[in-house]
C-alpha cells in the first residue's frame, strides 16, 4: 500500500471537524430522497465521517483571489433559434412508463 | 485460415477492404468468443444479430462498390453507459433493469454509421462509479488475467470500464466504448495491457450517455493499440448541437497524423507523482518509459504540479455532487424501476424506489453530493472544491509553459484481486489518484501497456497532453508502444 494511503488514515483519525451523526445522515437520506433503516444509517455515519475528514484537506489549500471552476475548457454557450425542432413523440417518451395510465405517466394519489 | 479474433480494428477494415475475409466472418468469429466467455461476465446482453446484420451491410455495400466507413466491418463492444435504442441500457444498475431507449447515442449512432457493429452492451461499475468493476447490480466483471505461479485468484479488470478491458484483452471484441469522469478509460485499460484514451472534455458528445458527473464525463475509445485507438476515436468524436458544451471543432485526422518521431517535444514528468514508498515495480515502469521518449527524441524536463495531493479529495466532492444531481431522475415515474409499498404516497415511492434501485456506493455517493451542496456547506466544500479545480487546472497550464506533454504512472499499483478493496471506499478512491488531476483539467490523457510486474500482471504508462492535442499524446503512445514491445496475453482459462 501507498505511503500516502497511511497519511490519509492519520488524517482520518485526528482530524474530524465537521462530523457527521445519525440524525445528519437521515437528514441527508430524506434530502436525497432515499429509504435508509437504522442500521444503514449507524453504518453510513461512520463512512461518511472517514470520507468528509480526508476531504477536509482542502481547506488547507489557499484559495483567496481564485474564481471556482466553471468550465474546463473555453467554450462558450450557444444559442439556437426559437424553434420548435421536436416533439409528437408521446409514444416514445411513455415507452418506458413504470404505470401509464392513458397518455400520463401514473403516480400515486398526491392530493386528498 | 488466420483467427480473425486476433485482429485488430485497422487490420479487420483493411482485411474487410480488401476482401480478405468479409465483414460476417469477422462479426461471427467475435459472437462465438462472446458466446463462450460467459466466466468473465463482461456482457450484460449480448446482440450477435446486431454484430451479423451490420457486417453484413458492410458487406453489401463493399459488394456495390459503396466508399466504406472508417470503422468498416469492425464489430465491437458497447459500455453499457450508452443509450442504444431497441436494446436494454441499464448503466449496469438495477434502478435502469429493463429500460430499452427510444434513442440512440450520438457516440454509439457516429460508431454505427462508421460501419461498426455491436456485439453487446458490457458489464461496467453501476452508474460508471467504482475502480474495479465490482458495484454492477449485473455482478462482478472477472479480468482474464492471473497472477503468475498458480495463483487462481479473480482479480478485477479495473472500472468504470471494467466489462470493455475484460473483453478486449480476452479477444471478446478488437475494441470497445469507454468512458472516463476520474479515470475510467484509463485505469481498466492499465489493468489488463490495452490501449485508451480520454480526449479532450467536449469532443466527444454526452448526448444519450446515462450521466454521472457531467463536468467530467468523456467518452473514448479502448482497443488493442494505439492506431486502433486514433481510428475510433476519429469515429467516436465530433460537434454535437445537442450536447452543450460538445467543441464545435473539426475532428483531426488522427490516425493519418500518427507519427511516433518525438524530436523537438519536451516530456514533463511531475515530481509530485513520486510518492513516497511508490511501488518499485511502477517506478520501473515509469524510468523505461522516460528512457523510450527519450529513444524517440524527446527532452526531458523535471515539471511540477504543486496541488496534486488535493485532486483526488476535490473530485469526490466534485463528481458526487454532480451525480446527485444527475441521478435525481431516477424516481420511478418515467422510465425504470418503482418500489411502491402498500399504501405509500408519492414521497414514500421515491425513497423506496431509490433504495431499491441504487447500489451502496450509488447510494453512497449520492449522500456526499446532497451533504456537500446542502445549505451552510456549499461554500465550504463545493466552492472550495472548484477553487482547488481551478488551482489545479493552473497548475497544468504552467506546465505547458515547460513542456509538450506529460509522462507518468496511469495507476499506482498493477491489477488488485476483486474484495481487496471493497470494505474501505477510500482505499479504492486512492487507485485513481494518477488519473484524477487530468480529468478535472478536461485534458486528453491515454494509457498504454507498458511492461509486466513482478506478479506477471500489466501496468499501464499515461501521457497528458494540452487541451485539444490528442495528436501529441497519440503520437507519444505509439513511440512508447513501438520500443515496449509488449506482446504479453493472458493464458485462457475462460
Amino acid at each position: 500500500m501507498l505511503a500516502a494511503t497511511t497519511g490519509l488514515l492519520a488524517i482520518r483519525t485526528t482530524r474530524n471537524p465537521m462530523s457527521v451523526d445519525k440524525d445528519t445522515v437521515n437528514k441527508i437520506a430524506k434530502l436525497s430522497r432515499i429509504a435508509i433503516s437504522d442500521e444503514e444509517a449507524e453504518k453510513m455515519v461512520g463512512e461518511l465521517n472517514g470520507i468528509l475528514a480526508w476531504v477536509e484537506q482542502l481547506g488547507e489549500v489557499d484559495c483567496s483571489g481564485v474564481e471556482p471552476m466553471t468550465a474546463v475548457i473555453p467554450n462558450h454557450l450557444r444559442l439556437r433559434d426559437d424553434v420548435v425542432t421536436d416533439g409528437d413523440v408521446r409514444e416514445r417518451v411513455l415507452a418506458n412508463a413504470p404505470a401509464r395510465e392513458g397518455s400520463f405517466f401514473g403516480v400515486p394519489k398526491v392530493i386528498e | 485460415m488466420t483467427d480473425l479474433t486476433k485482429l485488430g480494428v485497422a487490420a479487420i477494415r483493411t482485411g474487410v477492404a480488401s476482401g480478405e475475409f468479409n465483414a460476417v466472418e469477422v462479426a461471427e468469429a467475435f459472437n462465438a468468443n462472446v458466446a463462450a466467455a460467459k466466466a468473465l461476465n463482461a456482457f450484460i446482453v449480448e446482440t450477435p444479430e446486431k454484430a451479423i446484420e451490420a457486417a453484413q451491410a458492410v458487406d453489401a455495400d463493399r459488394a456495390a462498390g459503396n466508399p466504406l466507413g472508417k470503422m468498416a466491418g469492425v464489430p465491437i463492444g458497447m459500455k453499457d453507459l450508452f443509450c442504444t435504442e431497441g436494446v436494454q441500457t441499464t448503466a449496469a444498475s438495477h434502478i435502469l433493469e429493463g429500460f430499452v431507449p427510444t434513442y440512440e447515442s450520438t457516440v454509439s449512432a457516429n460508431l454505427w454509421k462508421a460501419g461498426a457493429g455491436m456485439l453487446g452492451k458490457l458489464n461496467m461499475d453501476q452508474f460508471a462509479m467504482g475502480s474495479s468493476n465490482e458495484t454492477s447490480y449485473f455482478g462482478n466483471v472477472i479480468s482474464p488475467w492471473r497472477r503468475g505461479g498458480g495463483d487462481n485468484a479473480a482479480l478485477a479488470p479495473g472500472g468504470s470500464s471494467g466489462g470493455s478491458s475484460s473483453a478486449i484483452a480476452a479477444r471478446l471484441c478488437p475494441a470497445a466504448t469507454g468512458t472516463d469522469t476520474g479515470g475510467s478509460i484509463r485505469q481498466p485499460a492499465a489493468f489488463v495491457g490495452i490501449s485508451g484514451i480520454k480526449p479532450t472534455y467536449g469532443r466527444c458528445s454526452r448526448w444519450g450517455v446515462v450521466a454521472f458527473a457531467s463536468s467530467l464525463d468523456q467518452a473514448g475509445p479502448m482497443s488493442r493499440d494505439v492506431r486502433d485507438c486514433a481510428i475510433m476515436l476519429e469515429a467516436m468524436a465530433g460537434f454535437d448541437p445537442k450536447d452543450s458544451t460538445s467543441l464545435d471543432l473539426p475532428v483531426p485526422e488522427w490516425e493519418a497524423g500518427l507519427n511516433s518521431d518525438l524530436r523537438g517535444k519536451k516530456v514533463g514528468i511531475p515530481k509530485e507523482y513520486r510518492l513516497d514508498g511508490i511501488d518499485e515495480d511502477i517506478a520501473a515502469m515509469w524510468d523505461n518509459g522516460i528512457a523510450w521518449l527519450k529513444d524517440a527524441g524527446a527532452e526531458i524536463v523535471d515539471i511540477s504540479l504543486p496541488h496534486t495531493k488535493y485532486a483526488l479529495p476535490a473530485y469526490y466532492i466534485i463528481a458526487p455532487a454532480e451525480a446527485s444531481s444527475n441521478l435525481a431522475r431516477y424516481d420511478g415515474v418515467r422510465y425504470g424501476l418503482r418500489d411502491l409499498p402498500d399504501g405509500a404516497g408519492l414521497q414514500d415511492m421515491y425513497a423506496a424506489t431509490r433504495a431499491a434501485g441504487f447500489g451502496a456506493e450509488v447510494r453512497r455517493r449520492i449522500m456526499i453530493g446532497t451533504y456537500v451542496l446542502s445549505a451552510g456547506f456549499y461554500d465550504a466544500y463545493y466552492t472550495q472544491a472548484q477553487k482547488v479545480r481551478a488551482l489545479i487546472a493552473r497548475d497544468f497550464e504552467a506546465a505547458w509553459a515547460q513542456c509538450d506533454l506529460i509522462l507518468a504512472p496511469t495507476a499506482p499499483s498493477a491489477a488488485f484481486g476483486l474484495g481487496e478493496k471493497t470494505s474501505d471506499p477510500l482505499a479504492m478512491y486512492l487507485n485513481d489518484v494518477f488519473a484524477v488531476p487530468a480529468s478535472l483539467a478536461g485534458l486528453p490523457a491515454m494509457s498504454v501497456p507498458g511492461g509486466l510486474d513482478k506478479q506477471g500482471l500489466p501496468l499501464g504508462l499515461q501521457i497528458v497532453g494540452k487541451a485539444l492535442d490528442e495528436q501529441g499524446v497519440l503520437n507519444a503512445g505509439l513511440a512508447i508502444e513501438e520500443r515496449a514491445g509488449f506482446t504479453a496475453e493472458a493464458e485462457k482459462w475462460w
